[in-house]
């Protein structure tokens, strides 16, 4: 195998990888912070207890949401040294403020949180814990930051055969920025929602002690999650759209539209072939497309034939087509999910504001296994979103077959990716075996005590 | 001055951060397995450093981001040339954070042994690998003229490289046992004592070894202005100081003293290298400077603003959080797990 496709195949994983505990972590720092707040105001012991329970799940995510972040800043360097050449200029500066801002300061009041409760004074640690709440959201602002510039350059020229920055301010106020900022962040919100709601269902199921507490952390969660999946799904229909502005061609691949349609039918259904660029099985809702782009049944939605002429006429001979079916499909995963996660939270919160508990044990069941819902959907909206903007890695400036560091051995990368990987299925194996743990354990389970290692562990 | 010289400075004081600071918490990671042999009292030297090591990480990471920003020549050309010992370096700090936010969670003598030496793996290796980088960033790598590195990993196990791995191994762990010294009481506190005791002498040999091995075979001493230069005499001045110290029973100051010596060695790595990033052993035309390795003018001029608003929160919050833990642990110290 080729170093490129080994490269992306690593970004791929570890990406993923890390995204699958980021969003817990940007959405329960804040769900913890709300809960510890509520503790402060009212002195409820109920709430530190909460706040300690979430919290402990919170920390099993957290280190591995760093140890895999060290790996994503490295990695530019490693396999895309190309691509930091060329972009160094303009992209290292988020992801040094990301480490100057956001990474200092989660790091440290995190530290100052676990190990500060009886060194701080109430306020002072219910300060430390919202400044990692800050500090983690910032962090992914400024890698997006990053990231927007790879869909939507701004603020830059080429010159000495790199792109450099002209304009900072750009940056920040690239539209990009702030259609996906705001996803990310709705994401978060919804991602830890699920993960509260999922684990107090299942202490509903099995009648655990502290039932009461379990339903207060169920309310608080279902409209904290409402909240986030019907901005996330309002927001996400605008960024559609802006999408379908600044990238046409990610919007034909994740609608599978060969040729340019007006009015344009939504398919519900495709199976298409790729090297023909023919459907030869759809099912499509006649203008609905156009309405989603549009915001009107009328007007035209440009297709994948007709944008690549485009494109060649522009950027010069080449296959500017993403694959189709693979955009095609995680497009519908992700927005599947979502519509799935929209009912589910909405009934939650229906029934917890109404303080019915009666769920049937099969709807528990949902509302467990429905944690995995908001990963599935992330880890198919990133596929999407970097795999549909192909063969582009920085859209419209430089293909990614360039950007890949070209004195790495493919052995080299092939032995990283084994080793990233093996270790990564190791670690989540932990995470779940302490995850299970603790949820299982349950809210003020006592902690778990060491007289029985007081007796002197093996020699060293 | 201009922002290149300055951004040289500031990557440079993000080392020497990092160094500082992770190079005790590296160090009681190393010590850990040998000075605490029961439960209570690993846990006691963890948590020595557990509310820091994560910020203290952050510095590296910092550094890292700080050269793709303002060097991006740099920070292509040294992760995809040091590609493997960067691959063995992630693997030992990915185990190594998540050890200590694991190890304590389950109650059972088996998962707790595995992570406390996954925590010795993963301080032990980035330890060796820190000094091996720095001693061939000086010696010279083969970079041609493409700034591209053309040498293996092998390349960089070359016999300076090697002293200079040893070199902040050992240093680091003597460094990490005088930062129990402050932290610690009781027992442990007399078996970390005796261990800085015995770890001196052959810290202060290899460190010695290093610098003359460096006279002989870089640059590094021609290019401080005075031969040999005024920082390294007095990091080995420092470096002989702790034992006056320790002798004298102050541990404060002996702790103020490796830092010193820490400081000042990583200051005469670096004043040696400059105005080079990176010195290509096959040509000199075609070390990496921080001229032909910068940034443009303009990103240069925008991170200084940014660091100059920043930093000092930084420097504030991280103050901050190593008063709220000064107080030494003891047996009757309430652990958080």
């Amino acid at each position: 195998m080729d170093v490129l496709i080994l490269a992306r195949l690593q970004f791929a994983i570890t990406t993923i990888y890390h995204f699958l505990f980021v969003p817990i972590t940007l959405g329960l720092t804040i769900f913890v912070a709300i809960l510890e707040t509520l503790y402060v105001k009212t002195n409820d012991e109920k709430y530190k207890k909460m706040t300690k329970f979430w919290g402990k799940l919170f920390l099993i995510n957290f280190a591995i949401g760093v140890v895999t972040g060290i790996v994503q800043e490295f990695q530019f360097g490693m396999n895309w040294s190309e691509y930091s050449r060329f972009m160094g200029d303009i992209f290292g500066a988020p992801l040094a403020i990301e480490a100057l801002l956001a990474f200092f300061m989660e790091s440290t009041f995190i530290g100052l949180w676990i190990f500060g409760w009886d060194k701080l004074s109430k306020k002072l640690h219910l300060f430390a814990m919202w400044m990692v709440a800050i500090g983690s959201n910032l962090s992914a602002f400024w890698i997006l930051v990053a990231n927007s510039f790879m869909q939507q350059p701004v603020g830059y020229e080429i010159a000495n055969g790199r792109a450099e920055m002209v304009d900072f301010t750009a940056l920040l106020t690239n539209g990009h920025v702030w259609v996906q900022f705001p996803h990310v962040f709705f994401v978060g919100m919804t991602t830890a929602a699920f993960f509260v709601m999922g684990i107090s269902a299942w202490h509903f199921l099995k009648k655990s002690k502290n039932q009461e507490m379990y339903q207060s952390s169920f309310r608080i969660a279902s409209v904290y999650g409402s909240i986030g999946i019907v901005l996330l799904i309002l927001q996400g229909h605008y960024q559609g759209q802006y999408m379908a502005k600044i990238q046409p061609m990610k919007m034909a691949a994740a609608e599978a539209l060969w040729d340019t349609e007006d009015p344009a039918a939504f398919s519900l259904f495709t199976v298409g072939d790729e090297t023909k660029r023919e459907d030869v099985f759809a099912i499509k809702i006649p203008g609905l497309l156009s309405f989603m782009t549009h915001n009107s049944f009328a007007g035209p939605v440009k297709g994948i034939n007709n944008l690549q002429k485009e494109y060649e006429q522009k950027y010069g001979p080449g296959d500017y087509v993403p694959p189709v079916a693979i955009s095609y499909w995680m497009f519908r995963i992700m927005v599947g999910a979502g519509m799935l996660m929209l009912v589910l939270a909405l009934f939650a919160m229906y029934k917890s504001i109404k303080d019915d508990f009666n769920f049937s044990p099969l709807l528990l069941k949902v509302f467990f296994w429905a944690l995995l819902l908001p990963h599935i959907a992330s880890a198919s909206g990133w596929i999407f979103t970097e795999v549909a903007r192909q063969p582009w890695i920085v859209f419209g400036l430089f293909q990614t077959k360039d950007a890949v560091s070209n004195t790495v051995p493919a052995g080299n990368v092939l032995f990283s990716l084994i080793s990233y990987t093996l270790i990564y299925a190791l670690l989540l194996t932990a995470t779940v075996f302490l995850w299970k743990k603790y949820a299982k354990a349950g809210i003020d389970a006592p902690k778990p005590e060491n007289e029985n290692l007081e007796s002197v562990i093996s020699k060293a | 001055m201009d922002l290149n010289i300055i951004w040289f400075i500031l990557i440079a004081v993000l080392f020497i951060g990092f160094f500082f600071l992770e190079g005790f918490d590296y160090g009681v990671g190393i010590l850990l397995p040998f000075i605490a042999k029961d439960d209570k009292s690993r846990r006691q030297v963890i948590n020595t450093i557990g509310p820091h090591w994560d910020g203290n990480e952050v510095w590296l990471i910092t550094a890292g981001g700080a050269s793709f920003a303002a060097f991006p020549h740099w920070y292509a050309t040294m992760f995809s040339g040091f590609y493997l010992a960067l691959v063995i370096m992630l693997l030992a700090l990915i185990g190594r954070g998540v050890a200590f936010e694991y190890r304590s969670k389950h109650d059972s003598q088996s998962w707790r042994n595995m992570w406390d030496w996954v925590i010795f793996i993963g301080s032990f290796i980035p330890a060796l690998l820190w000094g091996v980088a720095l001693a061939n960033l000086i010696r010279g790598v083969p970079i041609d003229a493409e700034m591209n590195y053309t040498g293996s990993f092998f390349t960089l196990l070359n016999p300076f490289g090697l002293i200079g791995g040893l070199t902040t191994l050992f240093i680091f762990t003597f460094h990490g046992g005088l930062f129990l010294g402050l932290k610690l009481s009781g027992d442990l506190l007399s078996k970390v004592k005796a261990a800085n005791n015995k770890i001196w002498l052959p810290a202060t040999i290899i460190l010695f070894a290093f610098v003359i091995y460096g006279y002989f075979d870089t640059d590094m001493f021609s290019s401080l202005g005075v031969n040999p230069g005024v920082e390294p005499i007095f990091a080995g001045i420092s470096i002989l100081a702790v034992k006056l110290f320790l002798y004298k029973k102050r541990d404060g100051w002996a702790f103020v003293m490796s830092s010193l010596a820490i400081v000042l060695s990583t200051i005469t790595v670096f004043m040696g290298l400059f105005p080079r990033v990176m010195v290509s052993s096959l040509n000199p035309d075609w070390s990496l400077t921080i001229y032909n390795a910068s940034s443009t003018p303009y990103t240069l001029e925008i991170m200084s603003w940014v660091a100059l608003i920043f930093v000092p929160f930084v420097l504030g919050y991280q103050a901050w959080s190593y008063w709220v833990f000064r107080k030494r642990i003891t047996d009757k110290t309430e652990l958080e797990y």
